[in-house]
């Protein structure tokens, strides 16, 4: 039954998803348009217009932007030019024309951007003389921003992907096989038993805060995950966990994956879902909540795990003025070192997403930290290898170094 | 009435500072009404920002007209949203004994999806755009850069490498590789160091502005 229902709900959702694109089916792309010389509106004959207007899609965006390129006025091309300055106008749809951009004199192409898609654009590209006289080009052909659904630009990137995920395929695979994969030892999650046993042995509860971002941060995600293991530990010591949260999402994650690691510890009795609480989506009014929680219940663990603003520092004060052990994570790095000041472990950036790997030593997780370091010894090598070539380049003008940096600069590029 | 709310903010304020000496009925009250209050303020700004300016509008688009208020076109109703809405309100299965386990799927839509979206992100902002900024002369004869500026290059490509080999978690850190890695986290605790000073002084100025509001605006001493 529940695969039936499983199954149905995933083919709704394909379906109407497949469905809504059929129906929103983009107009056909224009075809470029152009502007005839001969044509040019003109007021108050001063100067040549541009010719040759250009307009076309901007390949491989979202459909916001487009491409204009003209050919100077041939009063701009004279040593003495006339001209002071190029004016881009838009219509948008049948609107009235706005300007949109100035131009020095000497330019021959600009990008629209930020436009819809939805929409139709026409251009004119005008010459203005010193004495601010315009000589308008005519009126482009509508044309209409396209969206493209791969972007060809980012080719290296995505074999750049492809090679680290296929790094992590094959660790995964290999620790699936019985391979033992090696992971160095990181100081703060070597704490975390000992952390959890002290509540233990005090009677105290475990305080555990994600962050205050949603379920779309990694760090939360990162911070989730840790908390799968976390709670699977507190649930066999039978110690007590607290966790208010400033996101409703993160509280239902975070019920989730606690109801989960107390059934497979095979407590699942033991469990509630008062172990997660909601205060408030607003910032210092979660942190004052926080630190009532602290002062009152007086937590002999605390966890700060994910993604932290300027509430980082008073969270791991108040934490340290009530004596607890604090174990802190987070990849922002403003705030790294109001952990390192205040609390007694902290994860440093990557460590954080190193640390659910860490404490599971499941294959999966293993083998995507094995594949990130595939990712972190390419990045190594592309540096020493970029930095002699363009340094041998720079000193000696050598050919090859400087093709060497040039190839790496090129796949490197994040344009 | 602007007097009343600007006493009520200074009670509010002086409720919370007052965390300071120790947890009080004062500071109890001042957390409970903030906490309250802000709850509240978020639903509604969720709810008219998500729900009505989101989906509803977008779903159920305004006919478009023009400055003096005559029909232009149809709006374009972008039925996509549906999919997200369903999904919101998958997530209330929770709250019904036996299915609540359909509230796991828009969890692992939203899971998944974030992982997918950021991977490439971080991808191209944590590893390209740091390689590609990286890979800069060090000193030559042609370079023309002064002895501060060769430096600074040393600095950054050193410290950069010696910080990627302090977060290789596959090698244990012994030998001529521990050793840059020590190095690494030497360069990391001396930018949080710098980092430490400059936030410090960016929370002073939260606090001015509280002192600012406290003795100007309540007390008026300070003109």
């Amino acid at each position: 039954m529940r695969l039936l229902i499983h199954t149905t709900l995933f083919l709704s959702v394909f379906i109407f998803i497949g469905s809504s694109r059929i129906f929103s089916v983009e107009p056909s792309p224009q075809v470029q348009a152009d502007t005839l010389v001969n044509t040019a509106d003109t007021v108050g004959v001063s100067v040549a217009p541009v010719t040759s207007l250009l307009v076309d899609d901007y390949k491989y965006d979202n459909g916001e932007q487009l491409n204009l390129s003209w050919v100077p006025s041939i009063d701009d091309q004279l040593i003495d030019g006339k001209v002071s300055v190029y004016r881009v106008y838009r219509i948008t749809n049948d609107s009235t024309r706005e300007l949109i951009a100035e131009l020095p004199p000497g330019s021959n192409s600009f990008t629209d951007k930020n436009l819809n898609r939805h929409d139709t654009y026409r251009y004119i590209v005008a010459a203005v003389s010193a004495s601010d006289d315009e000589v308008l080009s005519t009126t482009t052909e509508p044309v209409q921003p396209q969206r493209e659904w791969i972007n060809f630009r980012r080719g290296y990137l995505f074999l750049l992907a492809l090679i680290i995920g296929g790094a992590v395929i094959y660790y995964i695979q290999s620790a699936r096989r019985g391979k033992k994969l090696f992971v160095r030892k990181i100081a703060g999650l070597e704490a975390v038993d000992e952390a959890i046993g002290r509540a233990t042995e005090m009677g105290r509860p475990i305080l555990y805060i994600p962050g205050i971002l949603d379920m779309d941060d990694v760090q939360t995600l990162a911070a989730i995950t840790i908390l799968g293991r976390v709670a699977h530990q507190i649930a066999d010591y039978d110690t007590k966990i607290r966790m208010p949260v400033s996101r409703s999402l993160v509280m239902t994650a975070a019920r989730e994956t606690i109801k989960t690691a107390y059934q497979t510890a095979g407590r699942p009795d033991q469990y509630s879902d008062d172990m997660v609480s909601y205060v408030t989506d607003e910032q210092f009014g979660y942190v004052a909540a926080v630190d009532g929680i602290m002062v009152r219940e007086k937590p002999a663990t605390v966890f700060l795990l994910g993604a932290f603003f300027a509430e980082s520092l008073i969270l791991a004060e108040t934490g340290n003025s009530i004596g607890a052990i604090q174990i802190a994570g987070t990849a922002r790095p403003a705030q790294l070192p109001f952990f390192i000041a205040a609390c007694d472990f902290t994860l440093i950036g990557e460590e954080l997403f190193a640390a659910s790997a860490y404490l599971s030593g499941e294959p999966k997780a293993l083998g995507s930290l094995k594949g990130q370091d595939v990712g972190k010894a390419i990045a190594m090598i592309v540096i020493l290898v970029g930095v002699i070539a363009v340094t041998i380049g720079n000193a000696w003008d050598v050919k090859f170094m400087n093709d060497v940096k040039d190839m790496l600069t090129t796949i490197f590029s994040t344009q | 009435m602007e007097h009343v709310a600007v006493w009520i903010a200074a009670f509010l304020t002086l409720g919370i500072i007052s965390f300071l000496y120790k947890d009080n009925p004062w500071y109890k009250l001042s957390e409970a009404i903030f906490v309250g209050i802000s709850a509240g303020y978020w639903f509604v700004v969720l709810f008219w920002d998500n729900i009505y300016g989101k989906f509803w509008v977008g779903v159920f688009p305004p006919d478009v007209v023009d400055e003096a208020g005559n029909f232009v076109s149809h709006g374009v109703p972008d039925y996509a949203l549906i999919v997200g809405a369903v999904l919101g309100v998958l997530m209330l299965a929770r709250l019904l004994p036996g299915v609540g386990w359909i509230s796991r799927w828009p969890l692992a839509f939203i899971v998944g999806c974030t992982s997918g979206l950021y991977l490439m992100n971080y991808f191209s902002s944590n590893i390209m755009r740091q390689v590609q900024g990286t890979i800069i002369p060090l000193f030559g004869i042609g370079y023309g850069a002064s002895v501060y500026e060769i430096i600074g290059n040393i600095v950054i490509v050193g410290g950069t490498f010696a910080g990627l080999v302090y977060f290789f978690f596959s090698k244990e850190h012994r030998g001529a590789f521990g050793a840059t890695a020590k190095v690494g986290i030497w360069v990391i605790m001396i930018t949080f160091g710098a980092s430490f000073g400059y936030t410090v002084m960016s929370r002073m100025s939260l606090l001015i502005g509280r002192i600012d509001f406290l003795f100007g605006d309540w007390l008026g001493l300070i003109k």
